[in-house]
Parts: C-alpha cells; sequence; structure tokens
C-alpha cells in the first residue's frame, strides 16, 4: 500500500477553476501515524474529496515544492483546496509546517487544519493565531470533515459571486460611460 | 428452528456487545463508539476497511511496543520520555481505532513515565502486550463470524450498541 507521495508533478485533470464540482477538493494530510493516515484518508473519500497522504512535514514541503531543492517550475499546476496536518510528529510538527506555508507566496491562501489528541488550549490558541483554518481533536469525526468542506466549499461560492458582482459592475460602469457618449 | 444464519447472526450481534459493553464494574469494555465511527466508513467500495485498519493497528502494538522494551532494557540508562514518546502513539492509534482497553492503559502507562517508576513501566507494558494480543483475537473471532454469515448467504447485522 503506497501511503507516501512521491514529490513528482501529478498528472492533474484539466480543470484548472477553482470551483470545480465538489467532487475535486483536493486535500493533502500529513500525519506520521500509519492507522491515522489510513483513517483520514478514508474519512476524506467518503467526503468526495481527492486525497494525497503523506508521513511527514517533510516530505509535505517537498509534494508543495518548498523544500527549497525545487524551482517553481511543475509546481504551479498543483492544485491544493486544503491542509490537514496532525500536530505532534518527530522532526518538524504541524505548528512548524503551517508556518512555513503560510510563508510562501504559493500555498499561503490554502486554509490549514491542525489536528491533534491533546486538548492542550495555549496549543489551539496559538494554531488559531498563526493562521489554522480549525483546530481538531483527534479521533477526527466525518461530521468534523463535512463542517470542513460545506464551509470551504460556501468560502468558493462566496469568491465567485463577488468576482460575477464585480464584472456586473464593470458591465454596468461601461454600458453607461456608452450611453453618454451616445454610440 | 433456527436457520444457521439466524444462529450465526445472533451470536454475532451478542458478540459484538459484549465487546463494547461494560459486564462487571471491574471489566472494561474492549471497543469504544470509535470503533462504531470505524464500520461506518466501510461500504461496497471498501468492504475490507475495518479489517484493515486493526491490522495496521495490531503491526504498530508490535512495533512501538518492541521499541518501549529495548528502552526499558537499558538497565539503568533508561530514557523514560523515549518511551513515553512510544506510548504517546500507541494512545494516539488506539484511540483511532476504538482500543478502549489499550487506550485506557497508555494513560496509566504515560504516568509512569512522566514519574520514571520503572516497575510501574514494565508492569503497564506486559498489560499492554497482553491486552493488545487479547483484542486481536476477539477481533478475529468477530471477523471470522462475519464471514460465516456471508458464507452461509446472510446479511452482517447491523448492531446498535
Amino acid at each position: 500500500m503506497a501511503d507516501v507521495m512521491r514529490p513528482e508533478k501529478l498528472d492533474m485533470s484539466n480543470d484548472t477553476s477553482s470551483l470545480g464540482s465538489p467532487e475535486l477538493l483536493h486535500v493533502l494530510a500529513v500525519d506520521d501515524s500509519i492507522v491515522d493516515r489510513k483513517f483520514i484518508e478514508r474519512l476524506l473519500r467518503v467526503s468526495s474529496c481527492k486525497v494525497t497522504v503523506v508521513d511527514s512535514a517533510t516530505r509535505a514541503l517537498q509534494y508543495l515544492g518548498l523544500d527549497g531543492n525545487h524551482s517553481s517550475v511543475g509546481f504551479e499546476d498543483l492544485k491544493i483546496n486544503l491542509i490537514m496536518t496532525d500536530y505532534s510528529m518527530p522532526g518538524m510538527t504541524g505548528y512548524e509546517l503551517m508556518k512555513k506555508i503560510k510563508e510562501s507566496s504559493a500555498f499561503r491562501e490554502i486554509p490549514v487544519v491542525i489536528m491533534s489528541s491533546e486538548n492542550i488550549l495555549p496549543r489551539i490558541d496559538r494554531c488559531l493565531e498563526e493562521g489554522a483554518e480549525d483546530f481538531l481533536l483527534k479521533p477526527v469525526k466525518l461530521a468534523d470533515v463535512k463542517r470542513l468542506r460545506d464551509s470551504l466549499l460556501k468560502a468558493d461560492e462566496m469568491a465567485f459571486k463577488n468576482i460575477m458582482h464585480k464584472r456586473e459592475l464593470q458591465a454596468n460602469d461601461i454600458y453607461s460611460q456608452l450611453k453618454r457618449a451616445k454610440i | 428452528m433456527d436457520t444457521l444464519v439466524a444462529q450465526l447472526q445472533r451470536q454475532f450481534r451478542d458478540y459484538t456487545i459484549s465487546l463494547y459493553h461494560q459486564l462487571f464494574w471491574y471489566v472494561k469494555g474492549f471497543l469504544d463508539d470509535q470503533f462504531t465511527e470505524l464500520k461506518k466508513l466501510q461500504d461496497e467500495c471498501s468492504p475490507d476497511f475495518v479489517a484493515e485498519v486493526v491490522s495496521l493497528f495490531f503491526e504498530d502494538c508490535e512495533k512501538l511496543i518492541g521499541n518501549m522494551a529495548r528502552a526499558l532494557d537499558q538497565t539503568g540508562n533508561v530514557d523514560f520520555s523515549l518511551v513515553g514518546s512510544s506510548v504517546h502513539q500507541l494512545k494516539g492509534s488506539s484511540s483511532s481505532v476504538g482500543a478502549k482497553r489499550v487506550k485506557g492503559l497508555c494513560v496509566t502507562f504515560k504516568e509512569c513515565c512522566d514519574s520514571q517508576n520503572f516497575e510501574g513501566c514494565v508492569r503497564c507494558l506486559q498489560q499492554v502486550d497482553i491486552e493488545y494480543k487479547s483484542l486481536k483475537a476477539k477481533l478475529q473471532d468477530l471477523f471470522n463470524l462475519e464471514q460465516q454469515i456471508v458464507q452461509a448467504g446472510g446479511r452482517i447485522p447491523q448492531v446498535d450498541i
């Protein structure tokens, strides 16, 4: 069972819009526990998400092309909608991973969710302050994933509506200009 | 006269319930709600999901217990934080599969690590070893029952705990 993705360029679909059908929500999951990786992968698949699972923060950075060993070529097509990472991992923690992601121009807009088996308030606060989309206690529930997915799709929908509204305003503006010029 | 399928289904139901429930005050259930959550994730597309996850869990148990045993074997030079970190991992994975007793033992075990209680750690290690093997055997029996039902042409009953 290949539960660790190698950082080669994926064969992505031709869908370059961020508003593909719900099934195309692509989640990158990071966890050092083999049991938890299996679990979160299934949880996400059942929730109609495309899943990539890696076993460490280092591998996650490799996958995203943020490990300094790659030029940006090949990663601009990488479409990730959500990153879910375990907090306690050997080497680099999920918190440190999130900070690196937030530092990158390419991926800072991607929501990052932190998962932990420990309910430590200062830890939760710190993660949220650093920009975590959410903090989930393990074991993660199907309801948690559904809630995340719904809020992401809603955010996408809002963004779409804003773009359309903007275009509408621009179109109205041009129309009134043309009218004034009596064309 | 009960059909074979009906008998097997009743056996399956009873056995499942016994794995979750506290029979006596000093006997904790083997499984908790998280196991039910695992079952929810199983379907025709992924019919062996539960068996696969628990199998990974038992392999993980073996590996982590080996790590703990090795660390505790360093007489006079035991790295309790190393033992503690393995216990933490075991607690996490047992929590993810609903292995209630193993998880409970990990709590005690972690306390022994934190207080550097060598005898306590050795005792906990022995108990954890017994406990995961016991659960493994019970789940194997449960999966065998499922197989027997299917082979006898029946459906696996949904057991509400």
